[in-house]
């Protein structure tokens, strides 16, 4: 966030295009160097919440499976909030809801 | 000299990106700098590099009757009048591209490489056989952009590419940059097109509309030496290329007026 975005939101306007498009190629790019289909990796994003559900509660709403890249590396990043552990002890439960615990795969 | 001749392939992925433009004032500037340099024009389909280097007229053969073993290399070779240290090896018929396989573009990069120090390959865009053979007679290569999404896509895709084919080292130009729509934050800047693609940047050059007057006349930026802001760009280019080690121009450093300040201050990243 730059000055100049500050007062472009300030005033209504739209934000400088430069990070916009910074942001698409990103994204366009992730997929590009991953080679994995919109298809294929809806899929994954299905059974990777399936198996972890096995495991814990989780949001499923607010599972996130996506794709970043950085340095011509490109990573599989999931986000699933857990809600609670199934098969633990009552107290262990509270304590993961207390911290709102996500794992990253 | 065979073994020590540096073979670098100018490619993009997008067309009309400012590959042959580039080819061609590098070949003229390395030349003037002493270097024995060969250009070759690996754009069969559509040829373009005779014609920036005012070399168009004087075509008697071309790498296709070479490789035909039809003519010598040396009766196909076309030598700048004014930069004598230059060489042109125009592409042939489009209708190489039906049978020209990478051996051939191999055998004639080995020719070449014997006698010249540089070898220029200016590549046709896209990145199918044309780029194919191209890349399979190569050592290194300069991917060439502009600050527009689709051009920095596509130079992604050849550049991963290149690592496939263990192409090494692989630099960035980045063509076409406007320092004041960079400044107002309308154009990618430097660093966002470095970061993205993670390439080193072999240099940038300005957008100049003397590149535009120096086609018309068929005499490339870099011959006589001109100043102007692409002419700077590319005798630098040529320079690192040479191994001398050239500061980099900084666009937002462009202009020093009250409103530059301004509009440094403006762009200055807050969170
Ligand atoms: N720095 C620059 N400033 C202004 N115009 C430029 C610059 N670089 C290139 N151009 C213009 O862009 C156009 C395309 O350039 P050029 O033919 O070198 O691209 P190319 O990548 O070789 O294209 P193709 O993919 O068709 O072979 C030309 O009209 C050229 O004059
Ligand atoms: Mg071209």
């Amino acid at each position: 966030m730059t000055l100049r975005d500050i007062i472009n939101k300030l005033l209504g306007r739209q934000v400088a295009s430069a990070s916009t498009a910074r942001e698409r190629l990103q994204l366009v790019l992730a997929h590009d160097r991953s080679d994995l289909s919109p298809d294929l990796l809806d899929k994954m994003r299905r059974e990777i919440l399936e198996v972890v559900a096995k495991y814990v509660d989780i949001d499923l709403e607010a599972g996130a499976v996506s794709l970043e890249t950085e340095d011509r590396m490109t990573a599989l990043v999931a986000n699933l909030p857990i809600k609670k552990t199934i098969n633990k002890p009552e107290s262990t439960m509270e304590e993961i809801d207390q911290k709102q615990t996500e794992i990253q795969i | 000299m065979s073994s020590h001749t540096r073979i670098i392939l100018v490619c993009s992925g997008k067309g009309g990106v400012g590959k042959t433009t580039l080819t061609a004032n590098l070949g003229i500037a390395l030349a003037s700098q002493g270097a024995k340099t060969a250009v070759l024009d690996a754009d069969f389909g559509l040829r373009n590099l005779d014609l920036l280097l005012g070399l168009e007229n004087r075509i008697v053969y071309t790498a296709q009757e070479v490789l035909e073993e039809s003519c010598r290399l040396d009766q196909a070779l076309v030598r700048h009048k004014q930069e004598s240290n230059l060489s042109l090896l125009p592409a042939g018929n489009p209708r190489m591209l039906d049978w020209l396989k990478p051996d051939d573009m191999q055998r004639i990069v080995a020719m070449l490489s014997e006698q010249f120090a540089y070898v220029l390959i200016d590549c046709p865009a896209g990145v199918e056989d044309g780029f194919k053979n191209a890349v399979s007679a190569t050592k290194e290569a300069i991917v060439v952009t502009n600050p527009e999404v689709s051009a920095v896509r596509d130079a992604d895709r050849v550049i991963g590419l290149l690592n496939t084919h263990g192409v090494k080292p692989v630099q960035l130009v980045l063509n076409r940059v406007r320092p004041k729509m960079i400044a107002s934050q309308d154009m990618l800047s430097v660093e966002d097109v470095t970061d993205i693609l993670a390439l080193p940047l072999l240099g940038l050059v300005l957008e100049d509309e003397q590149v535009i007057v120096s086609t018309n006349r068929g005499e490339p930026l870099t011959l006589n030496g001109q100043s102007s802001p692409a002419a700077r760009c590319y005798t630098n280019i040529a320079r690192r290329i040479q191994g001398e080690d050239i500061p980099l121009i900084d666009p937002s450093k462009e202009g020093s007026g009250m409103r530059d300040k301004f509009r440094r201050l403006m762009q200055t990243k807050i969170f």
